[in-house]
């Protein structure tokens, strides 16, 4: 017997704090669970998508390449369609650049302001990028153009994520 | 830790009064199964509010996937139960426990019943408990639909030839609680989702809390 006696009251407090919050945590716990699944799901490797661009005729000037993926969201399955701008830079190697601008979202074109010919040109608030996709100072982007990883398969260009630089 | 917090508050609040007086009340010796171990019938009152509390909560998770739409329903009924974690074991609560809640309410009213508890001064609360068990059934049905599989659809295609058949009013009814005077479909599964997940536990909650003060007004009926 030690000094510290437990009372009675003491002891029926424990056993029934310690048997209450058991049966409340396997009551919890599976919903708990259940609630945060979406943020303990794998992430799937993103596949590389096909498009209907040749590498061969591929040129310096960029021009727009649009894509469809089959999307999985949960119990929701969508054809969605995707663009990118391709080129062939000066050394001959392929770049394929995201049109989502870094300002707001918008969609940019290639050499479609008569002010700016040979840029990336977004007509919601006139942010203008370079060929390489370096964003031009002064105009309201603040980061380059995403650049998308690609591959070669049978001749065809295959995309994979738009990452930024 | 703990008790330095409540402490705390307690000191600036003075909440003890309150918890005492909903928590801390004698339990008479006829109802202590301790003392007569028959008196566990006086259980089946508090297992019918811990199961409803089970429906609360693991409703309240299965909203968080559920869809009340004709398309989508079905699919994400399919994807919480197979694609998410512990998804089977959530449903199973909420599907058994509404079978569950139904059989304890039921054991609770006929000891009340055959204890003759119900008698004055209580009838005011058999009433709201009789209520009480109308809402219960009503949420049964309307979330009985909401899988929106074919064994839900035919139930409630029963259900609305069955208030179809009310007199003089048949129709009206059907018309307001389907949404459309033939199709059970797209307004049906909305209107019941809002009335299993708004609706009916709102009026529960009032029940309830009607239950529950007068019975603590009241106090237990004696000792037969």
């Amino acid at each position: 017997m030690s000094k510290n006696r437990v009372s009675r009251r003491q002891f029926l407090n424990y056993t029934l704090t310690g048997v209450g919050g058991f049966m409340a945590a396997g009551m919890l716990m599976p919903m708990v669970r259940f609630a945060v699944d979406p943020v303990l799901q794998a992430k799937g490797e993103s596949d590389f998508i096909p498009t209907k661009q040749k590498i061969d005729e591929i040129t310096t000037e960029p021009t727009r390449v649009d894509y469809t993926f089959e999307q999985v969201d949960a119990w929701y399955t969508s054809e969605e369609s995707g663009t990118a701008w391709v080129y062939k830079d000066d050394k001959g190697e392929i770049v394929a650049l995201s049109p989502v601008c870094k300002h707001l979202g918008c969609v940019v074109n290639w050499d479609s302001d008569k002010s700016n010919p040979d840029h990336f040109y977004c007509p919601c608030h006139g942010g203008l990028y370079k060929k390489d996709g370096m964003n031009v100072p002064g105009t309201p982007p603040i980061a380059p153009l995403d650049v998308f990883s690609f591959k070669e398969v049978d001749g065809f260009l295959y995309l994979g994520k738009a990452e930024p630089r | 830790m703990f008790n330095k917090i409540y402490d705390w508050v307690d000191e600036r609040l003075d909440i003890t009064p309150i918890w005492r007086d909903i928590a801390d009340h004698e339990v008479p010796e006829h109802v202590n199964p301790a003392h007569h171990f028959s008196a566990f019938v006086y259980c089946f009152g508090g297992l019918t509010f811990f199961v409803t509390v089970i429906q609360i909560l693991s409703g309240m998770f299965l909203t968080m996937y559920y869809v009340p739409d004709i398309k989508n329903a079905w699919e994400s009924v399919y994807y919480l139960q197979n694609h998410v974690a512990f998804g089977q074991i959530v449903r199973g609560m909420h599907h058994w426990g509404a079978s569950l809640v139904i059989v304890m309410m039921f054991l609770h009213t006929l000891r009340v019943f055959f204890q003759g508890a119900y008698k004055k001064p209580r009838e005011l609360n058999w009433i709201v408990g009789v209520l009480i068990f109308f809402v219960m059934l009503a949420l049964g049905l309307t979330g009985y639909l909401l899988p929106w599989d074919m064994k839900a659809l035919f139930a409630t295609k029963v259900t609305m030839q069955i208030i179809e058949s009310t007199p003089l009013i048949g129709d009206y009814l059907k018309i307001l609680i389907a949404g459309d005077s033939s199709i059970v479909g797209a307004q049906t599964i909305t209107r019941f989702f809002a009335i299993h997940v708004f609706f009916l536990p709102a009026a529960l909650f009032a029940l309830m809390a009607a239950h529950f003060i007068m019975i603590r007004k009241q106090g237990i009926s004696g000792p037969l």
